[in-house]
């Protein structure tokens, strides 16, 4: 058994996808993370990134999998959802042994894992396309604090872009550090400074003269639908699970 | 803005609206044009309710005063609650500020009827009509086409709406009369029809003219309420099979009626809401529209009621037996459909899984297959299957004794379909 340590990177996995078949390695570990070369037992390989070993496995890929295969393979590496990383490289290698396209084999079991993954992954995408909630500032920007289960912003920029052309917004995730900044013509990865800010989920004096006033309706909308006599916890809790409420203006 | 009056005025009529259950926002394909406020395409759920339904519309009456008198509403002429009415722009300016922080996908507005039908529907337009052109507003809007309004009002709202629904109220026109003297069945369907033509050649034209503008893309809807009136499920299904077949509408919502008034006519206040024959009525009308069910396969003469322990799929499988087992890796999608446990997601992955080899029972739990119910009727490649000669009835009984357990648990019926 190998471990192999990559950066993490997309780049990173193929490139270790190159190493073993280039060093015909059978059973591999994948970990991401800093080559520490005591502790270890095991026979440990450090992956150094290489665009052009990379690039040649990518294109191998491409040969074997639809263009919507291969997007959903990044995706699901992009997620970072933990020790993912042994059923991405399990996939690739059952696609580069197998002859014919096995994007829908759903019986081998690393197809059916992405498969999984990629699901986790919009439904992710999905709840905070729902839970976004933007809050006006005074300076017009809607801005809005997230903390998804994986890392689905890059998946949310052609949704909101599509959607709010008119107001610039932010989406940040506080979880991972980023966000996603649209200025009335583009998107771009920012990185906000919070130490002013104690918490940032609080930006309560920053807000516009009306945000109060609406956030106030909209709890207030939200209690008058409710049907009392058709309460449901479990199946409420179901559709919004309790890490999300904190967010969640009508929840707060 | 009056911040209280507002308040005041919200909470009146959004829960007005409330027992209307349709909140779908999903069937149209509205872009965002010359750099607008939003698109209305994909239908998201933005919250749910405290009992699990989506919220993804601002969903309000522009007043709730009325001057008819049906039993079963809250806003009927003869109840004495607190009126009150919002003003066009009022209404707007609801729904672009609760759009630009992504609470909602946009409006569904109704309203009780002022004046007259024609007076009324006026109104609604003029605020569909306000969103889309003066705000360049491309979210949902949904309103409710009011019955008797004339065709030419009508016209207009398919131009600025998403979709537009009439509550038939009442599976049939006795239940109707009972309950909603001052309506006829005759004036909510003729605006359906009307529509129902306006949308075809419109689609017609849109083949022809790109440019041509869009009307109702998300179609026609309509609600039924549900155990207000003695109608049998065979009732209610059929006729929602007609208002599918000769209207063209995109979805029948069916409403547990919730006792809000008391009236001889009505259920008594303490009366629960039908919750677990409302669930297996929108399972039946699955079925229907996604699983190439005919009506009567499900309820008939014979077996007018749907069974409330068990889903009616399942039902139709145990009154079926003769169909079953069936071969997981050499049936027909159809087929594979019927089978009690397997959803169109699961079903669609054993089509396709299967060409590259035969699927066994642990395969098919991977892809999402319902074992405990599903092994009643099917056969995959493994030795071990349902040997025993086991009658409809008897597998009912497996099958809830097994999920017993779980139902002890939540006294709270499962909602889910399927
Ligand atoms: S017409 Fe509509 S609002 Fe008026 S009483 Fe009847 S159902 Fe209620």
């Amino acid at each position: 058994m190998y471990s192999l340590i990559y950066d993490g990177t997309f780049e990173g996995l193929l490139t270790a996808v190159f190493e073993i078949y280039d060093r015909k390695l059978l059973h591999v570990k994948l970990i991401k993370g800093e080559w520490r070369s005591s502790a270890l037992f095991e026979e440990v390989l450090q992956i150094i990134t290489d665009e052009n070993r990379a690039n040649r496995v990518l294109k191998g890929l491409c040969k074997k999998l639809s263009a919507a295969g291969l997007q959903r393979l990044y995706i699901a590496h992009m997620a970072e959802m933990a020790n993912e990383e042994s059923a991405i490289v399990g996939f690739i290698r059952y696609v580069f042994d197998t002859d014919q396209n096995v994007e829908e084999d759903y019986g081998n079991k690393y197809v059916m894992r992405i498969s999984e993954i990629i699901k986790m992954v919009r439904r992710e995408k999905h709840r905070m396309e729902a839970f976004v909630r933007f809050q006006k500032l005074k300076d017009e920007t809607f801005y809005s604090a997230v903390e998804p289960d994986f890392n689905v912003l890059p998946l949310l920029i052609r949704h909101f872009k599509n959607r709010y052309t008119d107001q610039k917004w932010i989406i940040y995730d506080i979880k991972r550090g980023y966000g996603l900044y649209y200025d009335l013509h583009d998107i771009q990865y920012i990185s906000l400074d919070f130490s002013e800010v104690n918490n940032p989920t609080n930006v309560i004096t920053a807000f516009s003269d009306d945000e109060s006033i609406y956030q106030h309706l909209w709890k207030n909308y939200f209690t008058s639908v409710n049907i009392v006599s058709r309460k449901n916890t479990r199946l409420h809790l179901r559709h919004i699970p309790k890490r999300y409420w904190k967010h969640l203006t009508e929840k707060i | 803005m009056d911040a209280e009056r507002i308040t005041e005025k919200l909470n009146i009529l959004a829960d007005a609206a409330k027992y209307d259950v349709s909140c779908a926002s999903s069937g149209s394909k509205r872009k965002n044009e010359n750099k607008g406020l939003g698109n209305a395409s994909n239908g998201i759920c933005h919250s749910y309710t405290e009992d699990g339904r989506c919220v993804s519309l601002l969903k309000i009456l522009l007043t709730n005063h009325c001057i008819f008198d049906c039993a079963y509403c809250v806003s009927r002429k003869n109840n004495d609650i607190k009126r009150a009415a919002f003003t066009v722009q009022e209404v707007v300016d609801l729904t672009i500020n609760f759009y630009r922080r992504n609470y909602i996908e946009g409006l569904f507005l109704s309203s009780g009827i002022f004046k007259d039908a024609d007076y009324t529907m006026e109104r609604l337009v003029r605020v569909a009509k306000k969103l889309r052109t003066e705000h360049n507003f491309n979210g949902y809007i949904h309103l409710k086409s009011i019955p008797g309004a004339s065709d030419e009002l009508m016209r207009e709202a398919g131009l600025y709406a998403d979709r537009l629904s009439v509550n038939l109220e009442m599976p049939t026109e006795a239940g109707l009369k009972l309950l909603a003297p001052d309506k006829n069945r005759q004036d909510m369907i003729n605006p359906m029809s009307f529509l129902k033509k306006e949308i075809i050649q419109r689609t017609e034209e849109k083949k022809l003219f790109k440019n041509a503008p869009m009307f109702a893309p998300a179609g026609q809807s309509t609600q039924v309420i549900i155990g207000a009136t003695p109608e049998s499920d065979q009732q209610v299904l059929q006729s929602a099979n007609y208002f599918y077949k000769n209207f063209n509408l995109k979805r029948v919502y069916y409403s547990g009626y919730v006792p809000v008034l008391i009236d001889k006519r009505l259920p008594a206040l303490n009366t629960a809401v039908p919750m677990v024959r409302e669930n297996r009525l929108y399972q039946a009308d699955w079925l229907m529209r996604f699983y190439g069910f005919h009506v009567n396969e499900i309820v008939n003469q014979q077996q007018p009621l749907l069974d409330l322990d068990i889903d009616p799929k399942l039902g139709w499988a145990i009154r079926n037996m003769q169909a079953f087992p069936v071969d997981i890796n050499k049936a027909d999608l159809q087929m594979i459909l019927r089978v009690p446990g397997i959803g169109l997601l699961s079903a669609q992955k054993i089509v396709s899984a299967r060409k590259f080899a035969k699927l066994s029972w642990e395969q098919l739990k991977k892809i999402g297959v319902a074992i405990n119910r599903a092994r009643y009727f099917i056969i995959c490649k493994s030795n071990e299957f349902e040997r025993r000669d086991l009658t409809g009835n008897n597998i009912k009984q497996f099958i809830l004794a097994e999920s017993k357990s779980k139902y002890i648990k939540n006294t709270q019926t499962q909602l889910n379909l399927f």
